[in-house]
């Protein structure tokens, strides 16, 4: 197939631009009305690695997560300010749409939540939508396989994907997400609403997927940010308290406010 | 120290007591589960009466008159059993020349089908005359009384049971007596008058929701037309009619009676008063009850489903298109088969917009003059004579069976996408 050399700046950005942060953020601030939930967070994310945000109940880090691939704008009266880069392109620009950055930044929610479509369906549908003109066969197993979800489904890949268990469901979803080939997934406590087993079945699945790309991940679960997690930040209230590798921050908190909350003494 | 102990303790403490009130709880609820089972029987009861009224005038015994005793033309009256010549010689012996002539003219009695003959030997040679009708309740369970009052008033008469709805009176039109009264072309009227209200009101409907759920920004203009749109579902039907006769009868009239298409299908001039305008009058009153349904609809579509669209990098009309609009389908569909079966019993912006009360052929095209069911009821019930009534109450039954069956489709037809949204 003959590829066209990109012209929109974003493209460009995305097929040229170098940076040493997989995604960046500078005086980002997302405001619901009159209240600011995150305020001013500067950061850069490290590519391939699994970065994780904690913190208590809502001090913005889901807010947060989804201002990086322009979810938020879905939501009315949300706005959002400041930059976020990605290739050094500014992802909030007003020429850039933001159909185009969630190709590139997936997503994984809290609640899995596939297509009422065909296990086949799901991971194909984002693909098509954007364009794919590969085998669609090597790419629904190969997805699967990412996930590591190709041996439990290869035999019902026409079933409804919601036959399948919430674990699985979870699975799907991440197999959907890297089917259009993005470089960074975003999950939003993505194994909040899964029973022990599965959720260590996705947190060795992260293990595997930091090869190919960068994860950002929002818990409430601090046990989980220690184990998964290269670099973890903690967000209090909107602020960005501490941001360090994972290891450092768990057993050497600079901030008194982190010392307390993973010691559990608040939140 | 105990648990017993401590919530004593509490107690004692004056931070408030429990008293045991566990029994006067249950019984408020006993009491208002009672209040709500009655609302429900007193719902049946009433929809029993309306059947049963319904159904009391559709059946009953017919006392009828003739002219010529069919037991004078087949053994035991029954017409059914004679041949094809028989019949047509019933004919010749019993009808006056000057009539069998113009009978001949239109076509040979040799040549013509049996059912023809059938209908001839009865109409013209028998001559059926209902005297008198009585109700199933009456033929039922006060037969006595029928017969001492048919003894003394119609000793001659025949007394029959009669089903007001039958096969014929499906199959006839428009009649000045009731007994060869049929409710075809009001049917025919009414399937397509539905068909275009259907036609114009579900696409359009539907179109303006999804503009109005999932691309209209939330202003203080959208939020003006949304609040209309309610208010318009709640209008008077018969205000829809003088729009209608405004609108498509008058101001439209070249197209809605065809003659802008060189179509003017009918000859004794419909004028604007056509089945067109007649379904695109009940299209206006439909629309905003399924724009409304259709937006409810939408909104019930979960947030996550949409997100999960966007989140591999779906554009807006993909979600809508592959991901809203299936979750939303079933839901849309039974709102709008509920706003059509509504329409389907209206009768007041029909006569606004000019349905014809006495129609004796089929219409031929949408260009041509119409009635429908309810006009039909509403017309045979404004009668004076009996019979009149009863055939209302057939045609009743017949409305009521379509709506029925047009429910029981849609229901099918939500299961169905249900199921198929479950486990596709």
């Amino acid at each position: 197939m003959k590829r066209e050399r990109a012209t929109d700046p974003f493209d460009l950005a995305v097929e040229t631009g170098e940076t040493s942060w997989a995604l960046e953020t500078k005086g980002m601030c997302v405001d619901y009305g009159a209240f600011r939930a995150v305020k001013d967070l500067t950061m850069g994310f490290e590519k391939r690695q699994v970065t994780a945000i904690i913190g208590p109940s809502g001090c913005g880090k889901s807010t947060a997560l989804r201002a990086f691939n322009r979810m938020n704008d879905l939501i009315p009266g949300c706005r959002t300010e400041g930059q976020v880069l990605f290739h050094g392109a500014d992802v909030y620009a007003p020429e850039v749409d933001p159909v185009k950055v969630r190709r590139w930044i997936g997503m994984v929610f809290q609640k899995p939540n596939p297509f009422p479509k065909s296990v086949r369906e799901n991971i194909l549908w984002g693909a098509r939508i954007n364009g794919y003109s590969g085998d669609e066969e090597e790419l629904v197993e190969g997805s699967l396989r990412q996930a590591a979800l190709w041996d439990e489904v290869k035999d019902k890949l026409d079933k409804s994907a919601l036959a399948l268990s919430g674990g699985q469901q979870q699975r799907l979803c991440i197999a959907r997400a890297v089917a259009v080939k993005p470089e960074i997934l975003l999950m939003d406590e993505p194994t909040s609403a899964l029973d022990p087993i599965s959720t260590s079945r996705i947190e060795d699945l992260l293990e595997e997927l930091k090869a190919r790309y960068t994860i950002i991940i929002v818990t409430h679960n601090m046990q989980q940010a220690a184990r998964v997690s290269d670099r973890t930040a903690f967000m209090l209230l909107g602020d960005l308290v501490e941001y360090a590798p994972t290891k450092e921050l768990f057993l050497n908190p600079k901030d008194g406010r982190t010392e307390n909350y993973i010691s559990g003494r608040f939140g | 120290m105990s648990a017993a102990k401590s919530r004593a303790a509490t107690g004692a403490r004056g931070e408030g007591s429990f008293l045991p009130n566990l029994g006067k709880r249950q019984a408020s609820g006993r009491r208002w589960a009672a209040a709500f089972a009655a609302a429900t029987i007193a719902a049946v009861l009433v929809l029993g009466a309306l059947v049963a009224s319904i159904v009391n005038d559709a059946f009953g015994l017919v006392a009828m008159e003739f002219t010529v005793d069919p037991a004078t033309l087949a053994p035991g009256g029954d017409i059914e059993k004679l041949s094809d010549a028989e019949l047509v010689a019933a004919l010749e012996d019993n009808l006056k020349s000057r009539r069998l002539r113009s009978l001949g003219n239109e076509k040979p009695l040799a040549e013509r089908e049996r059912a023809d003959l059938l209908a001839l030997v009865e109409d013209e040679v028998i001559g059926w005359e209902v005297v008198e009708t009585f109700s199933l309740a009456e033929s039922l369970f006060g037969r006595a009384g029928v017969d001492a009052f048919m003894a003394a008033e119609h000793p001659e008469a025949k007394l029959v049971f009669r089903s007001w709805v039958n096969a014929r009176f499906l199959a006839a039109s428009q009649s000045a007596t009731a007994i060869d009264a049929g409710v075809r072309s009001a049917l025919i009227g009414t399937l397509m008058t539905i068909l275009i209200t259907v036609a114009t009101a579900f696409p359009i409907g539907i179109a303006a929701a999804i503009w109005l759920e999932e691309y209209a920004k939330d202003d203080k203009w959208n939020r003006f037309i949304r609040v209309n749109i309610y208010n318009l579902a709640g209008v008077p039907s018969i205000i829809y009619g003088m729009l209608g006769l405004a609108i498509f009868v008058r101001a439209l009239e070249p197209v809605t009676s065809g003659a802008a298409f060189g179509a003017a299908a009918d000859p004794t001039g419909a004028n604007g008063r056509t089945i067109l305008s007649a379904g695109l009058t009940l299209a206006l009153l439909v629309l905003p009850v399924i724009i409304i349904n259709a937006q409810e609809a939408f909104r019930a579509v979960p947030r996550t489903l949409r997100e999960s669209g966007y989140a591999v990098g779906a554009t807006k009309w993909q979600v809508v298109w592959h991901h809203v609009l299936p979750a939303a389908f079933d839901r849309v569909l039974t709102g709008t088969i509920v706003a059509v079966s509504r329409a389907i019993g209206e009768t007041a912006p029909l006569v606004v917009v000019g349905a014809s009360t006495f129609l004796t052929q089929d219409p031929t095209s949408v260009f041509s003059k119409f009635t429908t069911l309810p006009i039909q009821i509403y017309q045979w019930t404004a009668r004076p004579q009996e019979d009149f009534h009863n055939i209302a109450a057939a045609a009743i039954l017949v409305l009521l069976v379509l709506m029925l069956s047009l429910n029981a489709f849609a229901i099918i037809l939500r299961n169905r996408l249900r199921a198929k949204k479950r486990f596709a």
